[in-house]
């Protein structure tokens, strides 16, 4: 028998992680240092208030093995200040990006492809067009590829949210 | 009745029933320090360093099992304190430290002695709160004490701006907090305590593997009926010297790096390794991958972020140690566990093959005999505190430690300048013994000013100096692993401790034969009064056994003939 941790050195996941916690003076920091000085990744973090209460939700997408995803878990559930972490299994994941163009690309070609990814023209201007797509993380990272060849000025991400089905 | 933000500190703390405060003033804490003025229910004991208020703070919690309390200025009275909240931290010590901040309007704006102290505090204290409002401010005192002292407990850090202090608002302190987010499980779950008991049981070489979390949840009784009762035995860490008490059959010695032989040999052996709070700290395990890596784990601890952290675990068990203790004694009366009797045996030769020793000598005083002339002397009406480095090996070694609480030293951070003001802390907590800090030449350098607080406060520490006249620890891993190349670490060039001692007020004695340190130290306890003792001692001596770092813990280093 080997008690060592290998045990759990299995693969590297990607973890979507809900993080409900009290709206306070200081809490986004405490999350995202627990991160930093453990040496965990954040791969994506999106906070918002719950409406309706003195809480808010966070989701953090974040990458390691089994041993560091638990650690992560158990770690967030020790700060004071959280309520509640969902380890999430089956979600629904989606995120925004915004992508502006100069006016003098092709506005049909980006146009079509934006629709393609559930997206639209959200905005012109005589010298950009800013479009929005919303769609599964691995979509947009597709989407925001393919878009690059339209000499992009600016892309935004939102960083990740998710529920649970 | 409205009262200002500062009297609702001083009412606070009287209404946790606070009797001791350490601390140091400055601009931002003055309000504070106004009505510490004015009031009588607690002592206000002025250290000459932030660093030393903490860690008084922390010797007074840790010997007495009660909140440590220390107030700190802001910026720089801050920052000097943090060694305290950190060493405070790693080694789970309940604390309530208040800092002043500038004023709310200033925050911000890189004031005269501003610092983000929250944001400093922060990965060294298990919460902490900056108080924007004063009517926050009852609730905060009485959530730091509540999160201090409960679950894996810790210090927790109250910045305070100045304005908030002069304010006023009405008081009303929270009889209860209100924290649904702070729940720390105390009930262990009984079916995987149940499972456990069988694989303990079914075991045929099981071993209690005991931590600093043993002291912390006041169950050593426990413990030492739960080892009776199944006779199995014990090896206890460095922060839980103690919980057996020294002469106890079970106990089969400390583990670790600086561990015992046998002790080291029974982690390595055994089937069945039962960890009571401890965290598998790698001083402890050595090279992790063979530590007992022929056993199933069975792990008990209050944080669940300790559990399975480093070694697999095939039993954990989250829940208070004493509750779980409690609960594994009722289960096991019920149950029949293997006879252990060859396995404590073949343990036992082992200790009695490859005792802890070291090899005397009449021409000059050894350290470890220091320690165990103190032993015989005081034995248990002393509470020891240790610096950091070889003298704090040799005192966990070759102190006869009785009673939990006995001990009082830096094992998670290991700060070199936390034993005398610890040993302060310990002097005002425990009038009724004698308060012995052993140091090294170096480390009591590092917070010697506390002389002066001790000379003040009537606080009769008597400081034994193991003066080799070197950084020993670190020399001694250059001697071993840098092929003696002793860089920077001579430390040939000293004051005189004896003349310094008396130039703070104190006693001071240098000491050169056994003799001399016997007559030294009987004097020294008779007179009551703050000392130092400067003994000069072997200047080689290596700590032994030793398992060299990256080193699995049956690979030991023994003394063999070495230390001559
Ligand atoms: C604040 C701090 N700085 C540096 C160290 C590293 N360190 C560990 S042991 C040691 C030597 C301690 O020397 P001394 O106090 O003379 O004790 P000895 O080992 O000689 O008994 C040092 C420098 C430390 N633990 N703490």
């Amino acid at each position: 028998m080997n008690n060592f941790n290998h045990y759990y050195d299995t693969q590297i996941t990607r973890q979507v992680i809900s993080v409900i916690v009290i709206n306070e003076h200081n809490v986004l920091s405490r999350i995202v240092g627990l991160f930093s000085a453990r040496g965990y990744n954040i791969d994506s973090l999106t906070v918002a208030p719950i409406s309706g209460s003195e809480y808010s939700r966070m989701t953090i997408v974040t990458t390691g093995d089994k041993r560091i995803i638990d650690q992560i878990v158990k770690q967030l559930n020790k700060l004071i200040p959280v309520l509640k972490v969902n380890e999430h299994q089956n979600v629904i994941e989606k995120e925004t990006v915004l992508i502006k163009f100069p006016i003098d690309q092709p506005i049909s070609d980006i146009d079509v492809l934006a629709r393609a990814y559930n997206g639209h023209i959200q905005n012109v201007t005589d010298d950009a067009i800013v479009i929005s797509a919303t769609d599964a993380p691995s979509r947009i990272a597709n989407f925001t590829n393919i878009m690059s060849k339209f000499k992009p000025l600016e892309v935004v991400k939102s960083g990740v949210v998710a529920m649970e089905r | 009745m409205k009262i200002t933000g500062a009297k609702m500190v001083t009412e606070s703390l009287k209404e946790e029933g606070v009797d001791v405060v350490f601390g140091y003033p400055g601009g931002a804490i003055m309000n504070v320090y106004d009505e510490i003025y004015k009031q009588s229910f607690f002592q206000h004991i002025l250290t000459r360093h932030e660093q030393a208020a903490i860690h008084a703070a922390e010797g007074y919690a840790k010997s007495t099992g009660r909140v440590g309390v220390a107030i700190v200025t802001s910026g720089p009275g801050f920052t000097n304190a943090v060694t305290g909240l950190a060493d405070a931290y790693m080694d789970s010590v309940p604390l309530v430290v208040i800092s002043g901040q500038v004023p709310t309007t200033i925050i911000g704006t890189d004031g005269f002695q501003e610092i983000d102290a929250v944001g400093i505090s922060r990965p060294c204290t298990k919460h902490n709160y900056l108080v924007k409002d004063i009517k926050d401010l009852p609730r905060v005192i009485k959530e730091a004490f509540h999160i201090a002292n409960t679950g894996r407990p810790g210090p927790v850090h109250i910045d305070i701006p100045k304005d908030v202090t002069a304010e006023v608002a009405d008081f009303k302190y929270p009889k209860e907090v209100n924290l649904p987010t702070y729940k720390p499980t105390v009930n262990y779950n009984k079916r995987q305590l149940k499972k456990a008991m069988d694989a303990i049981a079914k075991s045929k070489k099981p071993l209690f593997y005991v931590g600093g979390g043993a002291i912390l949840s006041n169950c050593a009784y426990e413990i030492r009926k739960l080892a009776e009762m199944t006779n199995i035995p014990v090896v206890e860490t460095l922060m839980a010297r103690g919980v057996m008490g020294e002469n106890h059959d079970l106990l089969i010695g400390m583990l670790g790096m600086h561990g015992e032989f046998a002790a080291n040999m029974a982690a390595h052996d055994t089937d069945c390794l039962i960890s009571l709070g401890a965290r598998f700290d790698d001083r402890v395990t050595g090279r992790l991958d063979e530590f007992a890596k022929k056993a199933k784990v069975v792990h008990i601890d209050i944080d669940p972020t300790s559990i399975a952290k480093l070694v697999h675990t095939n039993y954990p068990i989250v829940g208070d140690l004493k509750v779980t203790v409690e609960g594994m004694i009722e289960s096991g009366k019920k149950m029949e566990f293997n006879d252990y009797r060859n396995w404590v045996s073949l343990l036992k030769d082992y200790k009695e093959k490859e005792p802890l020793r070291y090899n005397d000598s009449d021409s000059f005083i050894k350290p470890q005999w220091v320690i165990q002339k103190v032993g015989e002397t005081l034995g248990s009406k002393a509470i020891i505190t240790t610096d950091v480095g070889q003298h704090q090996m040799w005192t966990a070694q070759f102190y006869p430690f009785s009673f939990p609480r006995q001990w009082n030293t830096s094992g998670g951070l290991g700060t070199m300048g936390y034993g005398l003001p610890a040993a302060m802390g310990v002097a005002r907590g425990n009038k009724d013994k004698v308060s012995i800090n052993f140091t090294g030449d170096g480390s009591i350098l590092m917070n010697i000013q506390e002389l002066m607080t001790c000379v003040e406060f009537d606080l009769p520490v008597i400081n034994i100096v193991l003066n080799n006249n070197y950084l020993g620890m670190v020399r001694q891993w250059q001697t071993l692993f840098y092929e003696n190349r002793i860089s920077q670490t001579d430390l040939s060039m000293q004051p005189d401790f004896k003349m310094l001692a008396e130039a703070f007020g104190g006693i001071g004695y240098r000491v050169t034969t056994k003799a001399e340190f016997e007559a030294a130290l009987k004097d020294a306890i008779e007179k009551k009064k703050p000392a130092m003792i400067d003994v000069v001692v072997a200047r080689d001596e290596i700590v032994l056994p030793m398992v060299p770092n990256g080193h699995a813990l049956n690979e030991m280093t023994l003394i063999g003939d070495s230390n001559e």
